[in-house]
């Protein structure tokens, strides 16, 4: 708009409605554009090499000459894990194929032309700020259904699948509904994430605390921390109350079974209103309203670590991220320790040890590319214990393979994350509802901060949540998702 | 000469006006387009006509930003021209006079440049430094002070009634060294002789500021109320990064284009935010016509 100090009143009526209809003249040729931006090129069909013949070494076949193509995001974890371990590795098992490699750090803007020109490389990890929607992939029949790779027999122990050898709910988090209904598994999610609340060795031994197991303990304990004036328990409500909804329904997956979850993810009906939600709710509000402190909601993530660090803080819910990311700030001897969230009552449906772990950093192979086969034993290779062993020793960070972190020398606050997920055995959880349906996880939030901070009870709690659920479930435009 | 004028001009305005549409023009034409459709940025985008529209009516949210705005639409340019026409006044007129010419308040000039320092520093940085004022805690600037004499901490953006008025108090403290600059050009204007003929019949500062000043700077303030008022409409940046939990607690603070960057960026409903958009362009495109229309009245020659 042009209002300039000279002539202030030019923006008369006939002004505004000569502009309107301007406007509404070049709105017709914008038509046109929108639809040529928004559309992609054309799709060729690849030419796939045929299969090899099936062994024991080969249980899927592949072609043991043809080359494939390793697409790495070139993040936290770095390229290393790939060339000297995974690729290597391959190599020694197909000596007559070519392993060609390639690292980026915006996946999507490399992948995208390749995709819509019918090209894609065999093998991605598909992670970053610019990763591609996974939906839209699967969506579009780019992905490998990985079906065939899960039952495969693993490269160590041919007896035992693919898939009983690493944790389980982690071929489920990677599982997709295609056009046609079905679900399958097309994403390996390959970095394990272990939830809990953490708190510092250091101090819990020089004042002979011990870590809760029930409830009751917990806030027995918490009156203890506040009696030596430190804030028992506080998360950073600015940016980071998913830290706390996600303690509110682990401690629901506890009190009323995994399948709490799958009701809130799966939008059904009340999922929200269940009493194993109300009552997590209300025991956490408790926590919020006496042991935590009021000025946290105005805090950041890293401000709240930071007073844990610094002793102000005893009790701080994350995600086993949590030791690496505060690295500098961590005084020695700190020695981070993770807890499972403690059991409500005696009834509960999971035991004390049951925990929320998920995989991380997600790898797929192109259904499109030339040697799908090769992209899935890559996949086998990277499974198997010297795949994840080695994925271990160069990042630092725990795999879904359980067998490959063994014995390793994790500094203590994974380790004790690691052992935690021993413990928990099978009763191991996750929710997927914030990825599938942001909208909720902002809901979510924003309702976790008036619980937590004392504005609306638990009841209020479940009830909004359940409002916008609905909404969504209603909402035409949003792709629902099943597990 | 007179024969290739046409031409000429056209040939000139032709790459500038090419530009502007492509880059200005047509971004806003498509955004009324993607309005009626439900692209979520990937797929082809569906005509869905109205349906964006009639969902933004009960979209609880949406009307708290659009009441957001209400308020501020207010109170940031009566704050703002208030403190910034009384600091103006001060700098230019409220001195002494000295040989017949009125002067600024000692060190006046100094006053002047302190004023124009939040206008340099980028929006974003505002933000930040103001969440080490308005921090929560001992590490705060204000907090830090209160707690020291034992006072419990003020909780600025996150007590939900407070949370609006910390914003608004961060947008007039950025806003008035402008409106300081320009309404003291407005002032430089305005001739000596006249103060001094008003001087002599005994009329004291406020008589002059109200009778002499005021009226003489309509024109300027006009310009004023119209530029704060499109600001109004804006804030995003501060909100986005001052605020706890983007717009929060629960909204409290939140505002349109807070709204529209959330279904876009986050949720990814390019159609319905691009709905919040055409809206915004009309709350704005009214404002200015309404504005224009109410405050016009005779200006005064000199």
């Amino acid at each position: 708009m042009s209002i300039t100090p000279e002539h202030p009143a030019a923006l008369d009526r006939r002004t505004v409605l000569r502009r309107a209809a301007a406007v509404g003249m070049l709105a017709t040729p914008a038509v046109g554009l929108l639809s040529a931006c928004a559309t992609s090129g054309d799709d060729k069909e690849n030419e796939q090499v045929a299969g090899g013949t099936k062994s024991e070494k080969n249980p899927l076949g592949v072609k043991e000459d043809a080359p494939i193509e390793v697409v790495i995001f070139n993040g936290g974890y770095g390229e290393k894990y790939a060339t000297d371990v995974h690729e290597p590795l391959y190599k020694t098992a197909f000596p007559k194929s070519e392993v060609k490699h390639q690292a980026t750090q915006a996946v999507s803007t490399v992948l995208q032309p390749r995709f819509a020109s019918g090209n894609p490389p065999e093998f991605v990890n598909n992670s970053g700020e610019k990763f591609l929607d996974f939906g839209a992939l699967v969506n579009d029949g780019q992905l490998q259904d990985l079906t065939e790779l899960w039952d495969a027999p693993s490269v160590d122990d041919p007896s035992k699948k693919v898939r009983d050898t690493i944790i389980p709910g982690v071929v489920e988090q990677g599982m997709f509904s295609t056009a046609d209904g079905q679900r399958k598994p097309f994403v390996l999610y390959y970095v394990s994430t272990v939830y809990g609340i953490w708190y510092s060795g250091k101090l819990f031994k020089d004042n002979g605390w011990t870590a809760p197991t029930t409830f009751d303990q917990f806030k027995a304990l918490c009156e203890q921390i506040k009696a030596k004036g430190i804030t028992p328990y506080g998360y950073a409500g600015a940016n980071a109350a998913y830290y706390q909804w996600n303690v509110i329904l682990s401690q629901a997956a506890k009190i009323g079974g995994a399948d709490v979850l799958k009701n809130i993810d799966n939008l059904e009906d009340g999922a929200w209103k269940q009493d194993a939600v109300k009552q997590a709710a209300e025991a956490w509000a408790e926590i919020g309203a006496k042991y935590s402190d009021k000025s946290f909601e105005g805090l950041k993530h890293t401000d709240v670590q930071l007073r844990q660090n610094q002793g102000k803080v005893a009790f701080y819910p994350s995600g086993d991220w949590l030791e690496n990311e505060q690295k500098k700030d961590t005084p020695a001897g700190f020695t981070y320790q993770l807890m499972p969230v403690p059991s409500l009552t005696a009834s509960d449906k999971l035991p004390a040890t049951a925990i929320r772990a998920a995989g991380g950093e997600g790898y797929f192979v192109s259904s499109k590319s030339k040697n799908p086969r090769g992209g899935m034993e890559y996949m086998r290779q990277m499974l198997s214990k010297a795949g994840a062993r080695g994925f271990t020793e160069t990042v630092g960070a725990a795999t879904v393979v359980p067998a490959g972190s063994e014995g390793f020398q994790f500094p203590p606050g994974v380790a004790s994350a690691q052992a935690a997920l021993k413990a928990a055995g099978n009763d191991v959880f996750n929710m997927l509802f914030d990825n599938w349906y942001k909208e909720l996880d902002t809901e979510a939030r924003t309702a976790t901060n008036e619980l937590m901070f004392g504005r609306i009870n638990a009841d209020a709690f479940v009830e909004r949540i359940q409002k916008r659920a609905d909404a969504i479930k209603k909402d035409s435009s949003v792709t629902k998702f099943k597990r | 000469m007179r024969h290739g004028k046409y031409p000429f001009v056209i040939g000139f305005l032709f790459a500038p006006v090419a530009l502007y549409v492509t880059f200005v023009i047509a971004p806003y034409a498509q955004a009324f387009q993607i309005s009626m459709t439900n692209w979520r940025g990937l797929s082809a985008p569906q005509w869905v006509g109205f349906d964006n529209y009639r969902r933004l009516l009960d979209d609880g949210a949406f009307w708290k930003a659009v009441q957001h705005h209400g308020v501020l639409l207010l109170a940031l340019p009566l704050i703002t021209i208030a403190i910034a026409l009384f600091f103006a006044f001060l700098l230019n007129v409220g001195g002494k006079s000295s040989g017949g010419q009125r002067q600024g308040v000692w060190g006046a000039k100094f006053y002047r440049v302190v004023f124009f320092f939040p206008q340099v520093l980028a929006v974003a940085i505002i933000a930040v430094l103001f969440q080490m004022v308005y921090r929560p805690n001992e590490s705060g600037l204000i907090n830090g002070v209160l707690m020291k004499f034992g006072l419990d901490p003020i909780l600025f953006l996150v007590r939900p009634n407070l949370a609006l008025w910390s914003i608004i108090a961060v947008l007039v403290w950025q806003a008035v060294g402008f409106y300081v600059v320009l309404f003291s050009a407005g002032m430089a204007s305005i001739p000596g002789e006249i103060y001094e003929a008003a001087e002599m019949d005994g009329a004291t500062k406020v008589t002059l500021f109200f009778r002499v000043t005021l009226p003489l700077l309509w024109d300027t303030l006009q310009v004023a109320w119209v530029y704060l008022g499109i600001a109004a409409f804006d804030a995003f940046a501060i909100v986005a990064v001052l605020s706890v939990d983007g717009g929060g607690p629960d909204g409290a603070t939140t505002v349109l284009a807070m709204e529209i960057y959330r279904n876009a960026f986050v949720y990814s409903k390019y159609g319905y935010a691009s709905a919040m958009g055409v809206a915004l362009f009309f709350l704005t495109l009214t404002f200015a016509a309404l504005t224009l229309r109410l405050t016009k009245r005779e200006s005064v020659e000199y």
